[in-house]
């Protein structure tokens, strides 16, 4: 029995080891759970059938369809009419592989259906302690359950298919301590943009993030997605949180999650898993939660964001010549001016949804902001829910109805105008104020100028027009 | 996989922080359920105007591009999106390397997965090497793999750092995933001596 203290990343990552890394050789690293979508997945599949290889674990993988899915209401049919042919012989190359292969598919229009960071948690299928991967950046997420869970690509997914193992160098650990009491009106989200923007967008890179401290505690486990899903966004593949009562009472009784005696032995499995007392992590960071306002970007970067009502910042002010191109570059990109205060410039769009923000607690505290209230004339809203089981839970609890009254658009489940690769996007030079978590040049739609921020700035923005504090609406 | 040892060739400079995989392929082109033409999309919307021309001005555009082997970005290049059509699109073109000061992490993983060297380089050997190459387009750089050397045609060497299994197989033209094959005995002992944590399949 080993007694040195370790980390939540230690514990995991050393239950997972198949072969032990060497000065050679990366460890070979056992992956329990591989979540698959139509996009990072075809030319994984032709290079199984290419070598005449299966999927080794059919049963530990999942696939669903979601991000180039169209969201747009369904026909009288009662289906969701795919225009886009390209996208459609990627659903379709999708859906003939999961029958090859043998892997369970949620295919567009079945009661699952969604982004894939929200059904994996929604089903029960996120566990603490277990590796998940995913050809995403944002399977980050994951984390969220006390679970090891990053991003890989194309290649990598052919290794996990057909191996259900990972070549990985042991990664560096980050505590990220986040103390204190949020006050009202401002969100998780808010937590992870001002961490991002404290440590920059490539400040993580090659660390795991573990989020401690009292104001991660007091989140739930929607709220702790949103905070690890946006890891990424810092440079580090994974976040984690420790699993704790909150954690084990989100996962009680969905569908994949064990039952009965397997349930009270899994308990008492993740109850071991939080770092020990005296673990020590490669590097700190902290951030005082009470001290927080809502925060939004300004820039082409995430890390690129400021308190709500702070004005732009100058590139002259900064020192580094790179930096300053950098600044220069991209408020020349979003058409704004140093010094200039976000707050009252008007907006075209406000899009509501991503594996960031679209789970019912963000749809929650949007409808909470909306209610009997309606959106600007000069705005689009889009609210588009994670998966067909968030719609389906807004629907009953009334949510949709304080969003179409209000006058926004209620749409099917999927990634939409986060990455705009269906008909959902941003026409050149609009402006939107936006839950996702990426505001790079054209994410949204060619030309278009992102502002991210929480569910209850968009719903703010949304009814004035105009960017705007929540405070004043809650 | 091609064995890569060393190659010699010209360099195209965008030196601009933080550029992002959206940026490297738009997303809109990952409809594609293969790897075919990625190189015409890459820098899409840096590279055609609203109408599909060649922005004359812009760097990929310019004839001495069509030939170059090495990208130099500025800091922290690659960050964002997971897609490996990042570093297809960039083969696609006829890369063969970028150099950067560093690299967000997956794009590393990706581009070393795929033969495209993703080269590390201290910041006072990325600033010299950009000077260079921006005073002189058709200066020849050597990348020499074995000895993790970039080579100037002062004969300035420009160490860089690379991950000695990726290293291997690239020198060697091993693929990770025969590698990976070849651990069956262990991996199936580790699922013997595990149960799954989780199953897909509702029963
Ligand atoms: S919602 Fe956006 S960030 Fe999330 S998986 Fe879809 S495209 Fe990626």
């Amino acid at each position: 029995m080993t007694t040195r203290p370790r980390t939540l990343f230690e514990k995991i990552w050393e239950s997972h080891i198949v072969r032990p890394q060497t000065a050679d050789t990366p460890a070979v690293l056992y992956i329990d759970l591989h979540l698959v979508h139509e996009v990072t997945s075809p030319q994984a599949f032709t290079q199984l059938r290419e070598r005449g290889l299966s999927v080794r674990r059919p049963n530990q993988t999942i696939a669903t369809m979601d991000h180039s899915t169209p969201t747009t209401p369904r026909g009288l049919d009662g289906l969701i009419p795919i225009l886009d042919p390209q996208a459609g012989a990627q659903l379709a190359q999708l859906e003939r592989n999961c029958l090859d292969f043998g892997i369970p598919l949620f295919k567009l229009g079945s009661d699952k259906q969604g982004i894939v960071h929200v059904i994996g948690p929604e089903q029960g299928l996120t566990q603490p302690g277990m590796t998940i991967v995913c050809g995403d950046s944002h399977t980050s997420t994951h984390g969220a359950f006390g679970a090891l869970a990053f991003g890989i690509g194309t290649s990598e997914v052919a290794h996990v298919m057909a191996t259900q193992c990972l070549l990985q160098n042991k990664p560096r650990t980050m505590e990220v301590r986040v103390d204190g009491q949020l006050q009202p009106g401002v969100t998780a989200k808010d937590i992870i943009l001002a961490i991002i923007a404290k440590i920059g967008i490539g400040g993580g890179t090659g660390y795991v993030f573990e989020y401690t401290g009292s104001a991660i505690r007091a989140l739930s486990m929607e709220e702790r997605m949103t905070i690890c899903n946006m890891s990424i966004e810092g440079g580090a593949r994974a976040g984690m949180v420790a699993p704790d009562e909150t954690t084990f009472s989100y996962i009680a009784g969905r569908p994949h999650a064990p039952q009965g005696a397997d349930w009270e032995r899994a308990v008492e499995q993740w109850r071991t898993l939080p770092t020990d007392e005296g673990a020590t992590y490669d590097a700190a960071i902290s951030l005082d939660a009470g001290t927080l306002r809502p925060m939004i970007t300004y820039g082409t970067n995430p890390g690129m964001g400021m308190a709500i009502d702070q004005p732009v910042p100058d590139p002259e002010a900064l020192g580094d010549p790179s930096q300053r191109a950098a600044l220069d570059k991209a408020l020349n990109y979003m058409g704004l001016q140093p010094g200039q205060q976000l707050l009252g410039k008007p907006v075209d769009v406000v899009f509501l949804g991503s594996c960031t923000n679209s789970r019912i607690t963000d749809l929650r505290m949007a409808a909470h902001v909306l209610r009997g209230r309606k959106v600007a004339p000069n705005v689009r809203m889009l609210v588009v829910p994670g998966s067909q089981q968030v719609k389906q839970q807004a629907e009953a609890e009334g949510l949709r109805d304080i969003f179409v009254e209000a006058g926004a658009e209620w749409r099917e489940a999927g990634c939409s105008m986060c990455i705009a690769m269906n008909e959902d996007k941003l026409e050149p030079g609009q402006y939107a104020v936006s839950t996702s978590n990426r505001n790079f040049e054209g994410r949204q739609g060619k030309g278009g100028r992102t502002f991210l921020a929480s569910p209850l700035t968009a719903a703010a923005t949304a009814i004035k027009g105009k960017i705007t504090d929540a405070r004043e609406l809650v | 996989m091609e064995p890569i040892t060393t190659f010699s060739g010209t360099c195209v400079v965008l030196p601009i922080e933080n550029i992002d995989t959206d940026q490297i392929i738009p997303a809109r082109f990952l409809k594609a359920t293969d790897k075919q033409g990625m190189g015409d999309h890459l820098f899409a919307d840096w590279r055609y105007d609203e109408g599909g021309q060649p922005k004359p001005d812009f760097v990929l555009n310019q004839p001495e591009a069509q030939r170059a082997q090495i990208l130099i970005g500025g800091h922290n290049f690659g960050c964002g999106s997971s897609r490996e059509h990042a570093p297809w699109a960039l083969q696609g073109f006829g890369f063969r390397a970028v150099i950067s000061t560093y690299f967000a992490d997956i794009f590393r993983n990706n581009a070393l997965k795929v033969g495209l060297l993703p080269l590390m380089v201290a910041p006072e050997a990325h600033g010299q090497i950009i000077a260079l190459c921006t005073a002189d387009p058709g200066a020849q750089l050597t990348v020499d793999l074995d000895a993790q050397q970039v080579l100037l045609p002062d004969g300035t060497a420009v160490s860089f750092p690379i991950d000695p299994f990726a290293k291997y197989c690239l020198l060697n033209g091993v693929d990770q995933l025969g590698f990976l094959l070849s651990q069956d005995d262990a991996i199936a002992q580790y699922e013997d001596q595990h149960t799954a944590r989780v199953t897909t399949v509702l029963h």
